[in-house]
């Protein structure tokens, strides 16, 4: 990014002109109002959704949509985690395990295969590099069926593997890590390594990887929180609850609705299952815009 | 990519790579060492190459070769089943399976009102945050953005409670003003699926944009203000058309996501919602078609992904061939 947002603050002081008053506060408004009223079209479910895991049993459709009654969270917390011998507990630890396995590793695959596109020289790099680019721009969930029919052959349906392995690979990954190489891997660092006797796996690991490092954090983030937030894979491969991610046990939680699951359950899971992903999404806000502008090149 | 996006960091075309000085090496050495680097590389990239094959390229490859072949199941009861070439049969089949085709045209519908609406919702949310009117930038932008990093399942299990009629907290709230719709309804329920998928999306093309809104140079504004052109008329005449290739990647980013529509009907149709079908989607189709056999399921996930294909290359390029007359 070239212009920063003080730079646009000092850009539009630079800009305004002694204009009339009156326009310039009604323009203000106008334009604050539109913003306040799309804030409040993103706020208004997610308030709902935790003003509800708040209500005691029985109460959930009860009094107003958007404020607390019969304040209970404590009692919804326990009966989320007891529901079904603790299942929810498993889920969570589920998703976790996918999430860090596989978005460590295709976070170091990435690295490496980034690293080798952008400070190695030989023929066919282009080639390897379109063929990666390409595969971006065909949705994951194209994949998820042919994997699905590929796994079913390979009787490897139904197990961790067969949604750990697919989350290690990441092509945006290794974009955007080449792009990061690139830009913060100076040559002749390298080049005083290798003359110094490093072999190429310790000027890798002991020079590029740490300079990569506050880059690596956004591609770890982007492929964590879409192994995370997936659900069409899992939803296919598999079929013991005591394997699910959160996402599809909710989701069955959900549809089970009609069988006597009360409805609390889904609600407050739901709100529990959101809580560590805003506070990622607050505390590493600045890692997400990296990965976007540079997305945003391709 | 076109020159306005060029001022972010770009990938690079030729990548200042070579690493070894080699002026002075005799030919021989020189090329030792090109096939030295070659093996390096081919070291580091090895381990996702591996992968990428195997998770990415291989199952596309299998699902086409499973496309073209059938299972015969010879005797009374199917006892001893024979897999035979099939040649184009299974796509014959898939288009003309009304489930299938009435799916692919029900999405392309849906795309062609949301997509729009969601896009054009997003450049107005930049335009307004980039204007020098608008306060807490910072937090509207957070907010508006906030619904990417949450997983569609989740949101769609939120949006099943908040729609449905017999749960909704806002039916009664609703029926005050008169509104007594059920947003859930057969006709109403492809509404409902885009007002998720605008929740959900609408942030994360909204900051694509106001990246690109950001690169435009101070100077550009400033020359146009000076010239009277200021508000609306600067934003249409100058900003729209600079933020185009943004434009033109979250158009193409849209029209894939509508291509491969899943969670949000799929959490609804398995809420036995009934307006949803449990072959709302193309994808639900290929899902649910995959227990009469995956040789029908392979041949329709292909179509998907040429529709696809074709509808965002396509895109791109009518935009290049008018970028380039333009």
């Amino acid at each position: 990014m070239s212009v920063t947002p003080s730079d646009l603050t000092a850009r539009a002081a630079r800009a305004a002109r002694p204009a009339r008053q009156g326009g310039e506060t009604a323009s203000k408004v106008a334009v604050n109002a539109v913003l306040g009223l799309m804030a409040l079209y993103t706020l208004i479910p997610l308030w709902w959704l935790f003003v509800s895991a708040t209500k005691g049993s029985g109460y959930l459709y009860t009094g107003a949509p958007l404020w607390f009654s019969h304040f209970d969270l404590v009692a919804n917390v326990k009966s989320v985690f007891s529901f079904e011998g603790g299942v929810f507990s498993t889920w969570l630890a589920n998703s976790a395990l996918y999430s860090l396995v596989g978005a460590s590793v295709s976070t170091l695959l990435s690295a490496m295969a980034g690293y080798a596109l952008s400070k190695f020289v030989f023929r066919g790099r282009e080639g390897v590099f379109n063929v990666i680019l390409a595969s971006v721009l065909i949705p994951a969930p194209m994949f998820a069926l042919p994997l699905f029919l590929l796994m079913a052959k390979l009787d490897l349906t139904d197990s961790y593997w067969s949604v750990l392995l697919p989350s290690c690979v990441s092509p945006f990954g290794v974009y955007l890590c080449r792009i990061f190489a690139a830009a913060s891997v100076p040559d002749e660092l390298l080049e005083a390594a290798r003359l110094d006797g490093a072999g190429e796996g310790r000027t890798f690991f002991g020079i590029a990887l740490p300079l990569m490092g506050p880059a690596l954090v956004t591609v770890f983030l982007f492929q964590f929180v879409s192994i995370w937030n997936n659900y069409l894979l899992p939803s296919l491969m598999l079929n013991s609850p005591s394997r699910l991610p959160v996402t599809v046990g909710l989701v069955q939680w959900r549809s089970e609705f009609a069988n006597g699951v009360p409805p609390l359950l889904p609600v407050t899971g739901a709100f529990l299952s959101l809580i560590p992903l805003v506070i990622a999404f607050i505390s590493l806000q600045r890692f997400w815009r990296k990965g976007l502008t540079a997305g945003a090149v391709k | 990519m076109s020159s306005s996006s060029s001022t972010q960091a770009a990938p690079p075309r030729s990548g200042p790579g070579s690493a070894v000085p080699r002026r002075a090496a005799p030919a021989g050495r020189s090329r030792r060492a090109g096939r030295r680097t070659a093996l390096t590389a081919s070291g580091f990239l090895a381990p996702f190459a591996v992968l990428f094959l195997t998770m990415m390229v291989a199952p596309i490859g299998y699902a086409i070769y499973q496309s073209f072949f059938t299972v015969h199941r010879a005797g009374l009861f199917g006892g001893r089943q024979s897999t035979v070439f099939a040649g184009l049969s299974n796509y014959t089949t898939a288009l003309r399976d009304h489930d299938f085709t009435a799916s692919i045209v029900r999405v392309a519908v849906l795309g062609l009102v949301q997509v729009p609406f969601m896009l054009g919702l997003a450049l107005l949310l930049a335009l307004l945050l980039d204007s020098r009117s608008a306060r807490l930038r910072k937090t509207f932008r957070l907010t508006f953005f906030l619904p990417y990093a949450l997983p569609g399942a989740i949101a769609a299990v939120m949006w099943s409670f908040l729609l449905v009629k017999d749960l909704s907290p806002f039916t009664r709230p609703l029926s005050h003003l008169g509104i007594t719709t059920d947003f859930l309804s057969p006709s109403w329920a492809p509404v409902s699926i885009g007002n998720m998928i605008t929740w959900g999306w609408t942030g994360y093309n909204m900051l694509i944009i106001y990246s690109a809104l950001q690169t435009i140079p101070a100077e550009v504004g400033e020359a146009a203000a000076l010239d009277g052109c200021t508000g609306w008329r600067l934003a249409w005449r100058v900003k729209i058309p600079l933020v185009r290739p943004a434009l033109v990647l979250t158009t193409v980013f849209s029209i894939i996501g509508t291509a491969q529509l899943y969670t949000e009907p799929a959490v609804l149709a398995g809420a036995r919602i009934p307006g949803v079908s449990p072959k709302f989607s193309p994808i639900m189709n290929t899902t649910v078609g995959m227990d009469l056999g995956p040789n029908l399921a392979a041949a329709e996930s292909v179509v998907l992904a040429l529709v696809t294909l074709v509808l965002s290359f396509g895109f791109l390029k009518y935009n290049q061939r008018k970028g380039a007359v333009a």
